[in-house]
Parts: C-alpha cells; structure tokens; sequence
C-alpha cells in the first residue's frame, strides 16, 4: 500500500485548559491518553494487591492476612486486572491509533467517548469502596467471591458483593459505548481506498473483539442483575429450594466470561503482526488468512464456555461437544502463530524494546496456547481443575499474552504519543527483568498445580513450601520491575530525544506520516490510500 | 554489562530447572495414581505434556534459528513474502496443519474420548454408594448400602490453630488431617454421590484421579476404586468461603476384612448412641461432650470464645437467643428458640438435625448455654432432643 497524506501542522488548537480540558473532552488523543494512564494506575493497584497474597503464600501459616481478606485479595485483583487494567489499555490503543491508523479525523462519537471513559473511576471506586467502609466498621469488605461471582457463595456474600455488581454494570455500560465507537468508526470512517481488506490488522482485531463485546457484556449484565435479585428482592433463580439452578450462574458467567479472553487478546492479535513486521523490515504474512482466523476464533469464542467447569457433571455428549470444540480453537489460533513466526522468518531483525517483547510475547504466550489445548481435555482437566496449574496457564495467557503484549505496543506507540524516545536501556531491562521473574513465578505454579495445591487458598499442606517460595520471590521481582516501566513512561512523557515522525525504520502505516506527537486534530484532509 | 549478567543467569536458572525435572519423579508430576481413573488421567496427561513440549521445542527452535540469523546486525537482507505462491509451497504450508488436526482429534482426541466414557460410568458394576456433603467447612459421609447402611458421620479438621497461627510447630499433615477419615474397601468399585447444604464445594483427592462439585439441591456422581491401601488426602478445591482452606478430605483404604470390622464398631457406637439417648446425663457428662462438639462443629465460626464474627457470625456469648427457653411447658420446640436453630438453622447456620446424634446436640446446646461466658443454668438431655425428632 502507498498513502498521499496531506497533514495540517498548524490546526487549530483551542480547547479549555486545566482539569476542565480533560473532564470535557471529545479528543480521541486526550481520551485514549486517559485511558492509559487509568489502566496503568489500577495495573499498580491490582498488582500490589496480589504482592500481598504472595507475601502471604511465602510459607505455610496465616502471617499477614486474614482467609476473608484474603478470599478479597484475589478476587479484586483479578477484576481490576481483567476489566480496569487489560481492557482500557486496549481501547486507550483503539482511542488513540484507530484514528490515526485510518486516516480519521477523531473517533466518530466523540462525546460517547468522553462519557465511556469517565464511567471508568467511579466503577474503580465502587469496586474498592468496601475496603474503606470496612475500616470504618461499614460491611465486612470487598467481594471475597473470586472474580467469577459463583452463586450461592455470593448470594451468602456482605456488601462487597452488591458494590461489586454496580461496578461491573458500570464497565460494562462502557464497554459496550466502546465498542459502538469502534464499529460505528471502522465502518464509516476510513480514508478513501482503505477496503476493508487493506484495512490495518489492528482495526480487524478491534473490530471483532466489539462485536464479541457487544454479544456477551448484557448476558454478564443480566446475570449479575439476576444476582442481585437473588441477594436483595426474594428471586430463586440460582437457588434449587426455590427452583432455580446454581450451575445456571456459571453457564451464564462463562458465556461472557469465555469470550471475555479474546476480548482480552484479540487487540494484541491485531497490532502484534505490526510490531513484527516493522522489526522484521518485512510486510506482514498472511495478511487475509489472519483475518479469517480472528473471525474464526471469535465465532468460536463464544461456543465453548462450559469447559470453564467441566467438573460440575454434564452429561457425556456435553462434555465431549465441548471437549472437541475447544480443541477446534487450536487451529485458526496456530495459523497465527503461523503467520507471526512466518512475518520475522527471512527477515531483517533489530531488537529494540517492542520487538523484545514481542518476540517474548509469541513464546510465553504459546505456552499459554498449548497448556490451553491439554486443560481441553475433559479427564485431565478433573485433575487441573482450580489448581494452580489453571492459575499459571491463564497468567501465561493474560499476563504474558495480554499484558506483555501490551507493554510491546506502549514501547511501540510512545515514541509516537510524546515525541520523546523512551530510554531504551531501562526498557531492555524491563522486558529481561520482566520475562525471567514471570516465568520464575509461574513455571513453580504450573508443578504445584500437579501435585495437587488447590488455588484461591490462603494456607497451604508443607509439601507446597519450596515452589510457593520461589514463586513469591520471583513475583516480588517482577512486581518491582514494574517500577521501572512506570518510570520510563514518565521520563519518556516529560523529555527525551526528539522521535522522527516515521520513529522505527520499518514502519509502516498511516499513523506514521503523521509528525509525532501528531497534531491536535489529526487529518485535516483526507489521506488517500491506493 | 547488566544486559549480560541478567541472560547469563537466566540461562542457567532455565538449566537448573531442568535438571531437577530429570531427577525428580512424581514431585514433578501427578501423585502416584492409586485408581484405574487416576491412572489412566496421568497416562493422557503424559502423553499431551510430551506432544505438547515437541511441538513448544519445534517452533522454539525455528524461532531462534531466525532470530540469530535474520537480524540487521548481520546484514541479512529481508525478503519481501507475504505468502505462499506456487502450488508446492501452498501444500507445504498446509502440512502442520494437518499435523494439527491429526494431533487434536486423532492422538489426543482419542483417547480422551476413552477417559471420558470411564470417568462417567459410575453405575456400572458398583459395589456400594456412599453419600458425600460438602458443608461450611466440613464434609460428612453416610454409607447409602450393605452391611455399612446407616453409618454417617462428620469429618472436621483436626490441625490446631496455634499450628495455623505459627505458635507451634506444624505437624507433617498439616491442614490434611481430619478427626474421623473415610473409610472404603480397597478393590471395590464406590458410587459417590455428592451435594452440599449451603454453596458449591468440590470433592478431591488429586491420588484418585477424581473431582466432582457437590452442588447444593442437585446430586452430582463420581466414582473411585482404590488398588492399593493407604490413606489419601485431598482437599475441597471450590471456593467456598473463608474455610475453603480447612476441609480437607482424608480417606483411608483398607482390606476388606478390616473394613467389615470397622462396620461392626460403627454400628456397635452406633447402637450405644441410641441407648446414652434415652438414659439420663448429668450436667457434667453433657459439658464434657458439648465442649468437644463444639470445638469441632461450632468453633470454625463462633469461635472457640463465643464471641463470633459479627457481622455474618453472631456472638453466643450474651446471646439474647441462647438466654431464651428452649421448650415451651409441653416439651414441644420453640419457634426461631436455640434449640431450634441448632437443629434446623437458618440462612448461613447450618441444620445439624442430620448430622448431629440426639446426645451430640444435647450436649453441645448445654453447653453454649451454661460456657462461653453464658449462665443460662438449664440442662437439655438426649431424650428431650429424641423426642423432637
């Protein structure tokens, strides 16, 4: 593809100063930098949380912590990480590149967009509330459930629960305004030329995590409702004395829940192929059959769910419909690992920050995969089941798959935000300090799993002690490494090295003609692509 | 300088890792697999870990191929493919994933076909049925069939606080000890049915290679058959509150012969039970038993003190509801009355009508009554409780 872009560098920049121009504005650039700097902030919240839940696994006994609040701990990190810290750093990229990457002017609904993101504190308030109410004697904390709000236990839950609920209405009610923004956006927005199919990977891989999100955020919403009721005005509908079914919570749940990965993944499946190729200085492989397997495996997403719970009991048919459906997702998912290894063979690769971490990504990230594909299995997964060998896939999926992934497109985009070059030394030791204490923490859990260490416990049989030490002291190594990301972000943001406008060598796209920081407004004539 | 140190030690954890992996045997795995299901999940297990590891290997190894070799420091000119353009390549490219497909539903779907249908067959050929409650924070057992019919009891946790809170030394069973195990027949093939009185736990023993949800209002099934004596121990593996921790599950294996003494002692206590029933306690025998069935039943949430948990756990000490009459003139049960709340509960208390022997409750009533810092001064005998039933 070649671009003639015609960018203003003079645009007219007023608009109101102070808190008000953040409290006000429609700017996808200031919104999506809102975003970011929100999802960093609760990924250092939902990160200490988990600290202490290390600290206090260190060895066996309570120490520092009490089982309630320690059942408060995990479920709490895993909402914030999941829906206050993965979720907006993905649509603050959307906010931010989607534009840019089409050739838009700014999101299409802007004022949608400004109201999508400020629903966002006050749910991170709602969720973290009870903590504080707590300490006054109000309640007896945050939802101490897990983050999967299982009923009848949360039926039985305090106020924690019901906070936690509101909460997930409220990012829900943002999730799917999001998503509008995105469709609504790729859909009429794009710079003449641009078909669909020359459309950059990561507006496909936005575009059908939206769908996804529009089709299972009101089934979440409906069943935490249903929830509600069931705490609050005298409805059975997960209580068998009264007729209803308890297992229906988790097939509900799971209907969300499951796709809920992809939601996770998909925007890294998107820009991920455009990391590789501008380190590789070679274009992307596969481009089309990339984009079949995202739909693929997004129609797929959402069939699948009832493998989150197989040791329920289902009937034989159910557990093997669902048995050889998740094995299914193994397919469009290795044509992509396919495509990316495909992208960087042959090509010309330096080594810069983002391609470490992506690099990295693709490795730890199909650890996560092929763990994935033996959970699938029905009698094995009897034995895995809520152990910590479930706890160290899903963090090779979402930590190493998601969040990484997300570091590898920060290092990517930042240049291009601020202007500045970030420090690239400190950002190499980030990705060498961050890629050896995950799997240092992890690869432990994976073997406690084995021999049988249930998760979501606070103290554990001595056989245990050896790996959840290790692990501890790795996870506090990683935890610390963080430091130096949030660091590096700051000093990036207030000065450093003036960033070209193409910044890597590679680069290729729309969002690169642009002078970095790209102006106020971004196109103020249409580019055109060919 | 630093970028150095950092790979060459991550080197040489990676390899420290693997050679412990090398020496040890089942640390590193599945605990040794005492039920055909238990062993026929670590053999799929073993299998699916070692094809997974290949083809991890495979790829890993072609990504670093590339990644030492395609690299601008070494001038290495980038191709310009975006995909496959002759016929040949075309098929080429289509290779793995025929391997995959192969690998999915022929190597791994296969047999994992087979383990289901195993884990399923529950009812074929069982010689008995027990029945498993999962409750907060304990399991009980009751034998449904054969000379064990009838027997029931709790299994509570036996570890001591003072181990939990590290004011004494922690014993080699440490949160896997229970008062009274499970016991089964070794080589008898067990139906275990299983459900729960308040929120979903699950029954595990990771040995027996089986894990079910005990499901309050729904009967869920499992099956194990213990080849080798023992005693195995597991724990709940469902979040179910603030004990999910502390209900352990301990089942001891044992020949046939034993067993069927072990029925016969159960069923003589048993029948001793039923007679300590209808003779009359004094004050003393019935404190003695309370505190003990207090300890093991009650103490998880009221506390060892009384004083509770409130809000969700309400104090027994300087309870209004405990210094209330029990039984109106005629001996029958007050509504919403101690008694009454112990036998049948309410919301989180359980009903321990079930669970609980006429003496036990007595007792245990008696106790809360006239200890905890409670003087209420009444005694409740066994025979009043029978009476109830």
């Amino acid at each position: 593809m070649s671009y003639t872009t015609t960018a203003h560098h003079d645009a007219h920049e007023d608009h109101p100063s102070g808190i008000m121009r953040w409290l006000t504005t429609t700017n996808h650039k200031d919104i999506g930098t809102m975003y970011l700097i929100f999802a960093l902030i609760m990924f250092m919240v939902g990160g200490s949380m988990i600290m202490l839940v290390r600290a206090e696994l260190f060895q066996p006994g309570m120490q520092l912590v009490q089982p309630e609040f320690f059942n408060q701990l995990i479920g709490v990190h895993a909402l914030i990480m999941i829906f206050m810290a993965l979720m907006p750093a993905a649509t603050g990229f959307a906010n931010w590149m989607l534009p840019l990457q089409i050739g838009a002017p700014d999101m299409a609904l802007p004022r949608l967009n400004n109201w999508g993101f400020w629903l966002l504190p006050p749910a991170a308030i709602l969720l973290t509330l009870p903590y504080i109410l707590a300490l006054f004697g109000i309640g007896d904390g945050a939802i101490a459930t897990g983050w999967t709000f299982y009923a009848p236990l949360s039926v039985q839950g305090g106020i924690g629960v019901d906070f936690a609920i509101f909460a997930v209405h409220l990012l829900g009610i943002s999730s799917v305004m999001g998503s509008i923004n995105v469709i609504v956006t790729i859909f009429n927005m794009r710079a003449p030329g641009m078909t669909l199919m020359k459309m950059p990977m990561f507006a496909w891989g936005w575009l059908i995590t939206a769908f996804l999100l529009i089709a299972t955020i009101p089934v979440l919403a409906g069943a935490v409702t249903m929830l509600l009721t069931d705490r609050h005005f005298g409805t059975h509908f997960f209580d068998a004395a009264g007729g209803g079914d308890p297992i229906m919570f988790q097939h509900l749940f799971w209907f969300f829940g499951h796709p809920e990965v992809y939601i996770l993944l998909l925007p890294v499946w998107g820009f991920m192929p455009q990391i590789l190729q501008t380190f590789a200085r070679k274009p992307m492989y596969g481009y089309k059959v990339q984009v079949y397997s995202l739909w693929a495996i997004g129609a797929l997403s959402v069939v699948v769910w009832a493998h989150h719970f197989f040791t329920v009991g289902m009937p034989v048919p159910a557990l093997l419909y669902f048995m050889y459906s998740t094995m299914a997702i193994s397919i469009p998912l290795a044509v992509l690992f396919y495509c990316w290894i495909a992208t960087i063979w042959r090509g010309s690769m330096s080594f810069e920050t983002p391609m470490l971490f992506a690099v990295g990504w693709i490795i730890l990230f199909g650890i996560g995969g092929l763990t994935g594909l033996v959970l699938a299995d029905v009698a094995a997964d009897a034995q895995y089941h809520h152990t910590y060998f479930v706890v160290a896939h899903f963090h090779y999926t979402l930590f190493a798959g998601g969040i990484m992934g997300i570091m590898a497109g920060v290092y990517y985009w930042l240049p291009k935000m601020t202007g500045h070059m970030y420090n690239e030394k400190l950002g190499k030791l980030h990705f060498w300090l961050t890629a050896i204490s995950f799997n240092l923490t992890f690869i432990p859990q994976f073997f406690l799993g084995l021999a049988g260490m249930p998760r979501r416990i606070p103290d554990y049989a001595l056989q245990f002690s050896e790996f959840n030490m290790i692990s501890s002291i790795a996870a506090f190594v990683l935890g610390a490494a963080q430091l130096l990301f949030v660091y590096n972000i700051i000093s990036c943001a207030r000065g450093g090295k003036k960033a070209t406008d193409q910044v890597w060598e590679g680069a290729q796209g729309l969002e690169w003609t642009l002078p970095s920081p790209p102006p106020y407004h971004s196109f103020t004539e249409q580019p055109v692509v060919k | 300088m630093v970028m150095q140190w950092i790979k060459k030690t991550g080197m040489f954890l990676v390899l420290a890792f693997a050679s412990f992996a090398v020496n040890a045997e089942y640390a590193w795995n599945f605990p040794k697999p005492v039920t055909p299901m238990a062993l026929d999940t670590l053999h799929v297990h073993n299998k699916f870990m070692l094809i997974t590891m290949i083809l991890f290997v495979v790829v890993l190894a072609i990504m670093i191929y590339s990644i030492v070799n395609h690299r601008k420091s070494r001038n290495y000119q980038a191709a310009t493919f975006t995909g496959p353009r002759t016929r040949p390549q075309v098929l080429w490219t289509l290779v793995p994933f025929a391997i995959l497909l192969y690998i999915d539903f022929i190597l791994m779907g296969i047999p994992a076909y087979h383990s289901v249908v195993m884990m399923e067959d529950t009812k074929n050929n069982a010689d008995m049925v027990i029945k498993v409650n999962g409750s907060q924070w304990r399991w009980s057992y009751e034998y449904m069939d054969g000379d064990a019919q009838g027997i029931k009891f709790v299994s509570n946790l036996t570890t001591p606080q003072e181990q939990i809170t590290n004011e004494a030394e922690k014993g080699e069973h440490y949160l896997l000890e229970v008062d009274n195990p499970l016991v089964l027949p070794v080589d008898k093939k067990v139906r275990i049915l299983l459900t729960a009185s308040d929120v979903i736990h699950n029954w595990w023993v990771p040995a027996f290679g089986a894990s079910r949800d005990a499901i309050p209002g729904f009967l869920r099934e499992t099956w194990v058959k213990v080849e080798e004596e023992g005693t195995y121990r597991g724990q709940c593996k469902e979040l179910c509150g603030k004990g999910h921790g502390y209900m352990p599950v301990v089942v001891k294996a044992v020949p046939q012969e034993e067993f069927d003494v072990w029925v016969a002692d159960q069923k003589q206590q048993m029948a001793a039970n039923t007679a300590g029933a209808d003779k009359e306690w004094t004050k003393d025998e019935l404190m003695a038993l309370g505190k003990d069935v207090y300890t093991k039943n009650c103490a998880v949430c009221h506390q060892v003190s009384g004083a509770g948990l409130p809000p969700a756990f309400p104090a027994l000490t300087g309870s209004k509801l405990v210094a209330e009459p029990n039984l109106d003139s005629d001996g029958k049960l007050l509504k919403d009355s101690h008694l009454d709340r112990v036998l049948n509960g309410k919301g989180v208390m359980p009903a321990w009508k079930a669970t609980l022997s006429d003496s036990d409750i007595a007792a245990v009533v008696t106790y809360e009554r006239n200890a905890l810092g409670n003087a209420v001064g009444d005694v409740l005998q066994p025979a009043q409780v029978k009476a109830l039933r």
